[in-house]
């Protein structure tokens, strides 16, 4: 019994970094109806980063965050302006094929400077820290760190996107760009902001992914799945209905790796298989007006 | 006055002229080439089929897949299972594995299509991952790291090396053909029509009667159909299979997309100029091994941001050729007149 | 004494794509003028509102604002320059509030006189629905919504496409009573208008359009009636 519970357990925790994953993707969609089929490579970026950060200045990974963060919201906005907004308009195909051409360049980039070796950012003692909730039932320091840090970024999110001009900003220009303009909003300001935004996300989740487990250039791709089949499950338009996605992907995941540990992405593969056939608008859906 | 609709054009009369020719020479492989030859051959017959199918899907009914390599991985491996458990025939396992694709397209579709735009993209690729990591379970099938052909099964189809790579040879460029062939007439139905109704405003299809979902549908099985036979051709070639290979991003969708980009989407022309183009790029350069890649990327992207018709799109800008009779023009006999006039209908 | 007007449009033209919607159309707007143009449908009315605003490309110097050639200038730095476009349809942003539309409004943070608190004062209906969904309101005061929204940028012109739209007449004529309240702050006003009568009354002078071009102009209260439906439909 103890054993499911702390199943049940590392799936939520780690459904938070899912969220993380999902969140920034969501926001760029929320947005500009974009996907960004490069995010999880950016997601790998930031923690390369991160890692050039850490040996380079001797600093912690928690520490490095607070130039890694700022530096991808610097690049995300840079990649807007300079690039993708000349993908976006009616057609569906450009900023499909561009951003996937992006992929490629930042995996075999990465592959070029760092070769294929798996690399892992050092926090210390922090890693295996933990401490005891139940009897039998033991949590991780940092899974718990990390599931508080992606609530505060959800929430973060939030309330940039409701409570602030910049939010009322984004909202409005994904309402309607040629009047957001008639405002005296520069729609191309706006949309790199909103992808500063989402890779200062994508750095926070890069940085905590390469603390918890080996990474090299080739997993961005399983991380935009992850991210996607968070939002999907958890239902669009909701930042709070994504983070409930990715604690679902989290927990089918640790479920189906407890059966049997070659099963544990299947797992979260036939869970959002199961949304998706039964109810495609996912679990916690916001009607758009 | 009456009114007919008429295909072909001047240029597409030279052009299928010239494929004629083409086929001839090519056919006569096996006496004028060596084994190299014919492989080199045979992969870019390959290339030429998969990217012309993934036109089809993308191009034509603007169905935007990331995941393809789920058929060429299911082609191959439905291949080997014929083989290994079945004592099938590779000749008959093909046209087999085809048909079993696209049955399973079908309920596949029935999920996928639950998804729009980008999200369908993505949603193909969670299949084809899907897809790998079951092939990965199946341990008669090797499991993880794969197998190889039984040296019978190979043997098998000829008395000798020579016949029996004449005949897969022969088999590579009949099944592009056929490909082909088989988007041509597509295209060239109702269903055609019906597509670039469906390609120009979805609403306005569905307003005039065209049935959008069930058109999608049978271009996406049909595609499907076509994907899993160049699969199961492929790995026969190879002789060997491992889930990693048979479901490669990179090999069957990297390399595609870019080859259709490059060369020009919506077009049936494209596909066909990508594929000289990626290889004779492959030639000279695939040496640089990731900074290849990373290449490609670069020129795709580039392309798509300043000529996202791709090359043939600048051609056909420029000089309204086409080689395949394609165009629909409307020619209107007007009897007092005593001639036709034509005048295209689209551009 | 004559000083140069606040804007002049000079021989302006303006396409969708190979369509030609305006052909070398001239007209001015003096600094404190109300001006109405009015035409059939497709005669180039939104299209004239919307090459000022910057929504479509223009000659740099077929577009003098304030002294300054703005023709071709991208929407957002139109707008920064004083002109506000209240759309056709109202253009309200779907998930904004009522409140945050106004806001959204004021972003660019031009000094004068309007604020949220005059747009109440003088719309009390919205200041009592101010958290609502903008999309929640009656069409006659989503119209109050957009207008508003215009204001609160500070604008030295405001162009109004068609306010009247889809409105009952009561409406309209509320919306119209409430103009002059607009204008005594000193704001110049372009006003589209199918409703002519309103708009002659409201403006001082009159521009008809008729396919892309100005079929008639003068003062307002000097037009006739057949004068003005022989421009309108170019018999």
């Amino acid at each position: 019994m103890t054993d499911w519970i702390n199943v049940i357990l590392q799936g939520v925790l780690v459904g938070g970094l899912y969220a993380m994953f999902a969140a920034g993707l969501s926001l760029i969609f929320g947005v500009m109806r974009l996907v960004n089929i490069a995010h999880g490579d950016l997601i790998v970026l930031a923690a390369y980063v991160a890692l050039v950060t850490t040996e380079a200045l001797g600093i912690g990974p928690l520490v490095s965050l607070i130039i890694v963060v700022p530096l991808m919201a610097v690049i995300g906005y840079a990649l807007q302006r300079l690039i993708l907004n000349r993908t976006l308009g009616e057609d569906l195909l450009p900023p499909l094929l561009v951003t996937f051409g992006l992929s490629v360049i930042i995996q075999n980039g990465l592959l070029a400077l760092f070769t294929a070796d798996s690399r892992k950012l050092q926090a210390g003692d922090i890693e295996v820290a933990t401490f005891k909730l139940l009897e039998g039932v033991y949590v991780g320091i940092l899974p718990l760190l990390q599931f508080a840090v992606a609530i505060a970024v959800i929430a973060a999110l939030q309330f940039v996107f409701y409570r602030t001009a910049l939010g009322r900003a984004f909202r409005a220009t994904a309402d309607s760009p040629p009047v957001a303009q008639l405002m005296g909003l520069d729609n191309r300001h706006v949309f790199g902001l909103a992808m500063a935004l989402s890779l200062a996300v994508v750095a926070i989740a890069g940085v905590f992914l390469a603390i918890r487990a080996d990474f090299d250039p080739s997993i961005g791709p399983a991380r935009l799945i992850f991210g996607f089949e968070a939002v999907i499950i958890g239902g669009l338009g909701s930042m709070w209905g994504t983070f409930a996605g990715g604690i679902v992907l989290g927990v089918a995941q640790a479920i189906g790796a407890h059966i049997n540990p070659g099963w544990q992405i299947l797992a979260g593969h036939i869970a959002f298989l199961i949304i998706l056939a039964v109810r495609p608008e996912g679990l916690f859906p916001r009607i758009r007006a | 006055m009456s009114v007919r609709v008429a295909f072909a054009s001047r240029s597409s009369r030279v052009g299928m002229a010239l494929c004629a020719v083409a086929l001839v020479v090519l056919a006569a492989a096996p006496f004028w080439g060596g084994r190299d030859d014919m492989q080199l051959l045979s992969q870019i017959y390959a290339y030429v089929a998969l990217a012309s199918l993934w036109n089809l899907l993308a191009g034509y009914a603007g169905l935007v897949s990331v995941g393809q390599q789920a058929y060429v991985g299911l082609g191959a491996y439905l291949l080997f299972a014929f083989a290994i458990l079945g004592g099938v025939s590779p000749l008959w396992a093909i046209p087999l594995a085809g048909i079993i694709a696209a049955l399973v397209a079908i309920p596949v579709a029935g999920l996928v299509f639950r998804l729009r735009g980008h999200y369908f993209a993505i949603g193909t690729w969670i299949i084809a991952e899907v897809f790998r990591l079951l092939a990965s379970q199946v341990s008669v099938l090797g499991g993880g790291s794969g197998t190889s052909l039984p040296a019978s099964m190979v043997v098998g189809i000829a008395s000798t090396r020579q016949m029996r790579e004449s005949l897969v040879y022969w088999i590579a460029l009949a099944l592009v053909v056929a490909v082909l062939t088989l988007i041509v007439l597509l295209l060239r139905s109702r269903y055609g029509l019906a597509l670039k109704a469906i390609r120009d405003s979805e609403l306005a299809a569905t307003t005039n009667g065209i049935d959008v979902l069930r058109t999608k549908v049978l271009v996406y099985v049909v595609t499907a159909f076509g994907t899993a036979m160049i699969g199961a051709l492929i790995f026969f070639q190879r002789l060997r299979i491992s889930p990693d290979a048979a479901f490669s991003v990179n090999d069957w969708t990297a390399f595609v997309i870019f080859i259709t980009v490059i060369g020009g989407i919506g077009r049936i022309e494209g596909p066909i100029i990508g594929t000289i183009v990626f290889f004779a790029l492959r030639q000279t350069l695939a040496d640089l091994g990731t900074i290849y890649l990373l290449m490609l990327g670069v020129v795709a992207i580039l392309v798509m941001l300043t000529a996202p018709k791709g090359i043939w799109g600048l051609i056909v800008e420029r000089f309204g050729w086409q080689i395949f009779p394609l165009e629909r023009t409307v020619i209107l006999d007007d009897r007092s007149a005593g001639r036709g006039k034509q005048r295209p209908d689209d551009r | 004494m004559s000083e140069s007007p606040l804007l002049f449009v000079r021989d302006l033209d303006a396409f969708y794509g190979d369509f030609q919607a305006l052909f070398g159309l001239s007209m001015e707007v003096r600094a404190g003028e109300a001006v109405a143009v009015i035409g059939a449908n497709g005669a180039g009315k939104s299209t004239l509102l919307k090459s000022i605003a910057g929504l479509l490309p223009a000659r740099p110097d077929a577009i003098d604002f304030d002294g300054a050639h703005i023709g071709g200038m991208p929407a957002h730095a139109v707008a920064a320059r004083g002109i506000a476009l209240v759309p056709e349809g109202r253009g309200l942003f779907a998930s904004l509030s009522v409140e945050e539309n106004l806001l959204i409004g004021g972003q660019l943070k031009r000094p004068g006189p309007w604020s949220l608190q005059r747009i109440y004062e003088l719309f009390p209906a919205l200041g009592e629905r101010r958290h609502f969904p903008s999309t929640a309101l009656s069409g006659g005061q989503q119209q109050m919504v957009a207008i508003s929204r215009g204001l609160m940028s500070n604008p030295k012109l405001l162009l109004c496409d068609e306010i009247s739209l889809g409105l009952a007449p009561i409406i309209v004529r509320d919306i119209y009573a409430r103009l002059p309240a607009i204008l005594g702050e000193g704001i110049s006003l372009v006003l589209v208008e199918q409703d002519i009568v309103q708009a002659l009354k409201a403006t001082q002078r009159v521009y008809c359009l008729q396919e892309g071009r100005v079929a008639l102009s003068g003062a307002a209260k000097e037009l006739t009636r057949e004068a003005i439906a022989a421009a309108y439909f170019g018999v």
